[in-house]
C-alpha cells in the first residue's frame, strides 16, 4: 500500500532579499485510500506544503523528509515525483499557449503510465471523464487553461486527476471559486477517484463546505506552518463552527 | 502565458495613425530609387536601420561589398511549361513590381548583371512546386530574381537559401490577374551568412498571393517583404516563422500597400528566440491610402522568448487615410515560456525537454499548417526540433 511520509519538514522561501520559513516541522503520514483534509486561515502555509510535495522550484527544503514508499521524494524532479505518482492539482492552473488539451492530456498520460495510452480506447476513457465533469467535447481543442473561466480551470484539473490515477493526490484549494453546481461536480470527480481505493487524497482548502461532499478520514488544522491539532470529521465540525480564532491567536499565523 | 509580460529590452510599440501625410514614406530616409547613389551611407540611427547592426552588414551598406562572379549557386527546378531565362540588367521586368527602398536593395539593383527569370504562362496551373535553390559559395554576391505568373495560372515557389556567404537580393513577383502564387522562402543558411533581401509582389485584379517566409540561420537576415495592388480584388497572406538562437539578428520589415480600392490581406509572423543576444525585429506596415475603400486587412506578431537574454523589437504600425474600410487591425505580443508554465506541465510527468517541445511546437502549429508545401513542412518541423535539442 502507497505510503506518503512527511517528517519534521521545514521549508523556506526568498522574498525580498530576505529568507522567510514558511513550514515549520510537518509531520504527516497519508496511506493510498485515506482523506486528509488539511484546513487552516490564510497564510498558514497550507498551498506551501502542496507546492512543496510538488517540487516547486520556489520553495527551499531547509530540514525533514518526505518518502513515498520508502522513496525519496526530495530528491525526485518534478517530473519523476509526477510519475512516481505525486499529483497536484493548483489552485491556479497556469495558461499554456499553444498547446491543446488533447495533446497536453495525453503527452501527460504517455508520461506517466510509461506508454503512449492506445488511442481507440485512450479516446473514449477521456471522452467519458469529460461527460462525467460536464465538459463540453471542444474543450479538448482548446489551448491549455487559456481563456478558461475558474469553474473549468478546476474541472479540467480533476479531469487529470481521473485520468492520471495517482498514488496520491494534493488538491490544493481545489473548491476555491466555485458556485455550488461546480463544486458538487468537482466533488464527484474526486469521490470516484478516491472510491478506487488506489489513492491517498490530501484535500487543501478554507472552508469547511466542500467536507459536505467529500467526507474525509481525518482532519488537520494548519496554523503557524505546521499541523496545529488533528483528529476525525468532527474537528471540521467545531471549525465550521467556532472557525480558526482558537489557532490564530497568539501569533501562531502568519 | 501572460502574454503583457515583455522581456527586459524588448520593445513592443503599436500605432494607429490616421494622417494626411504618410508617415510610412517620410519614415524613411530617402524615397524609393533604383540608384544607389540616391541613398546616403546609412550610420544607423535611421528609421529603417535603427534596429540593423551595420558592422554586421559585410558592407553591404556602404558600398565597399564587392560581387565575385557565382557567388552563389542558383539552380532552378521547374515542372514542364515553365519558362526559366537568365536575362541582363537591363530586363523591363526588372524592378516592375517594385522599387528598391533602402540603399542595399538598391545597391543589389545596381550591381547585378544577371537575373533569372521564371515564367508561368496565362492558364497555366502547375501540380508541383517550382524549386529554386540558392547556395552561398562563402563569397558575397548581389541577387535578383523575377517570378511572373500571367492571368489565371496557378503556382507554388519554394527557394531555398543554404550555405554560406554574403547576400543582397531583390525578388519580384508580379502576379496576372486571378493567378494564384505561393512562395516559400527558406532561409536557412549556416551560421556566419548574411543575407539582406526585399520582395515585391504586385497582385493582380483578383488575385491572391501567399508569401511564406522561414528564417533560421545565418548571422544577420535582414527581409523586406513588400506588397502593392495593380487593381482590385486581391488577396495578400503574409506569413513568417522564424527561430532566432543565440547572437543571430533576424529582421523581417513588412509593408502592405493598399494603393486600390478592395483588396485584403493578411499579415501573420511568429517567432521563437533562445539564447544570449539573440534579436528578431519585426516592422509591420499597413497603409491603407484615401483611395483604397473596401480594404480588409490584419496583421499579427507573436513572439516566444525561451531563455534569459533575447531581444525582440515588435512594431506593427497601421495608417488609415479612409474610413471607408472593411476592417482593419493589429496585434503585437511577446511573452516568455516561464517557470511556471514548465512546472505545471512537469507536474504532470512531463520532462522539461518535452515540455519546451510541446510548447514551442503548439506556437507555430498554426503557422506550419498553412504553408501547404508537405516537405516543406516536415523539413520545418524537423529544424525546429533541432533547434530545441541545440538548446538543452
Amino acid at each position: 500500500m502507497a505510503t506518503l511520509e512527511i517528517r519534521d519538514l521545514h521549508v523556506s522561501v526568498e522574498a525580498d532579499n530576505a529568507t522567510k520559513e514558511i513550514l515549520k516541522g510537518v509531520d504527516l503520514t497519508v496511506k493510498q485510500g485515506e482523506t486528509h483534509a488539511i484546513m487552516g486561515p490564510n497564510g498558514s502555509g497550507k498551498s506551501t506544503l502542496a507546492y512543496s510535495l510538488a517540487g516547486h522550484p520556489k520553495y527551499t527544503i531547509t530540514s525533514g523528509t518526505v518518502t513515498l514508499d520508502g522513496e525519496d521524494v526530495l530528491e525526485m524532479s518534478v517530473d519523476e515525483r509526477a510519475r512516481a505518482g505525486v499529483f497536484l492539482a493548483m489552485q491556479y492552473p497556469v495558461e499554456v499557449p499553444g498547446v491543446s488539451v488533447s495533446n497536453f492530456l495525453r503527452t501527460s498520460a504517455t508520461a506517466i503510465r510509461g506508454e503512449a495510452p492506445k488511442l481507440r480506447t485512450w479516446v473514449k476513457e477521456v471522452k467519458e471523464s469529460m461527460e462525467r465533469l460536464n465538459m463540453d467535447p471542444s474543450f479538448a481543442e482548446r489551448n491549455v487553461n487559456e481563456g478558461f473561466s475558474g469553474g473549468e480551470k478546476k474541472r479540467h484539473e480533476i479531469l487529470q486527476l481521473e485520468l492520471l490515477k495517482p498514488k496520491i493526490a494534493i488538491l490544493d484549494e481545489t473548491d476555491s471559486g466555485l458556485d455550488v453546481d461546480a463544486l458538487r461536480i468537482v466533488s464527484e470527480g474526486v469521490n470516484r477517484v478516491r472510491e478506487s481505493g488506489d489513492t491517498g487524497t490530501l484535500l487543501i482548502t478554507h472552508y469547511t463546505r466542500i467536507l459536505r461532499y467529500i467526507k474525509p478520514d481525518h482532519v488537520h488544522v494548519f496554523a503557524g506552518g505546521r499541523i496545529a491539532e488533528s483528529g476525525g470529521p468532527e474537528l471540521a465540525d467545531k471549525l465550521e463552527a467556532e472557525g480558526y480564532e482558537a489557532y490564530t491567536k497568539g501569533g501562531t499565523a502568519q | 502565458m501572460a502574454e503583457a509580460s515583455i522581456p527586459v529590452g524588448s520593445t513592443t510599440a503599436g500605432s494607429i495613425a490616421v494622417a494626411a501625410e504618410s508617415t510610412v514614406a517620410t519614415r524613411m530616409s530617402a524615397p524609393p530609387s533604383f540608384d544607389v547613389a540616391d541613398f546616403p551611407v546609412p550610420h544607423g540611427r535611421e528609421e529603417e536601420w535603427r534596429f540593423t547592426p551595420l558592422e554586421r552588414l559585410r558592407g553591404l551598406h556602404d558600398g565597399t561589398a564587392i560581387a565575385v562572379r557565382d557567388g552563389v549557386r542558383v539552380e532552378v527546378e521547374a515542372p514542364e511549361g515553365v519558362t526559366v531565362e537568365t536575362v541582363g540588367a537591363g530586363d523591363a521586368r526588372l524592378g516592375k513590381a517594385g522599387t528598391p527602398v533602402d540603399r542595399v536593395a538598391a545597391q543589389a539593383y545596381s550591381a547585378v548583371e544577371k537575373a533569372s527569370v521564371i515564367t508561368v504562362p496565362k492558364e497555366t496551373v502547375l501540380t508541383e512546386p517550382i524549386r529554386i535553390s540558392v547556395q552561398g559559395t562563402g563569397e558575397t554576391a548581389y541577387g535578383h530574381q523575377v517570378i511572373e505568373l500571367g492571368a489565371f495560372a496557378e503556382a507554388v515557389v519554394v527557394i531555398d537559401h543554404t550555405g554560406t556567404g554574403v547576400l543582397a537580393a531583390n525578388v519580384d513577383y508580379l502576379i496576372g490577374d486571378g493567378a494564384k502564387l505561393t512562395v516559400v522562402s527558406i532561409q536557412d543558411w549556416d551560421e556566419k551568412a548574411v543575407h539582406v533581401g526585399q520582395h515585391n509582389a504586385l497582385v493582380g485584379r483578383d488575385a491572391s498571393f501567399k508569401s511564406v517566409i522561414v528564417t533560421f540561420g545565418g548571422d544577420l537576415v535582414r527581409l523586406h517583404p513588400r506588397v502593392t495592388y495593380a487593381a482590385t480584388g486581391g488577396e495578400a497572406q503574409l506569413f513568417g516563422l522564424y527561430f532566432t538562437d543565440r547572437a543571430q539578428h533576424h529582421e523581417h520589415r513588412l509593408l502592405v500597400d493598399h494603393n486600390k480600392p478592395h483588396n485584403t490581406s493578411n499579415v501573420a509572423y511568429k517567432g521563437a528566440l533562445q539564447g544570449e543576444a539573440a534579436h528578431a525585429v519585426w516592422i509591420g506596415d499597413v497603409l491603407i491610402r484615401a483611395a483604397a475603400e473596401g480594404t480588409d486587412t490584419y496583421e499579427l506578431n507573436r513572439n516566444l522568448v525561451l531563455t534569459d537574454g533575447a531581444r525582440v523589437d515588435s512594431v506593427p504600425n497601421l495608417e488609415i487615410e479612409t474610413g471607408e474600410i472593411a476592417g482593419a487591425g493589429h496585434a503585437s505580443a511577446t511573452g516568455r515560456f516561464d517557470d511556471e508554465q514548465l512546472f505545471y506541465l512537469m507536474a504532470r510527468g512531463i520532462p522539461a525537454a518535452e515540455a519546451r517541445r510541446l510548447v514551442v511546437r503548439g506556437f507555430f502549429a498554426e503557422l506550419v499548417q498553412q504553408i501547404g508545401v508537405p516537405d516543406v513542412q516536415e523539413r520545418l518541423i524537423d529544424k525546429i526540433e533541432a533547434e530545441l535539442e541545440a538548446s538543452l
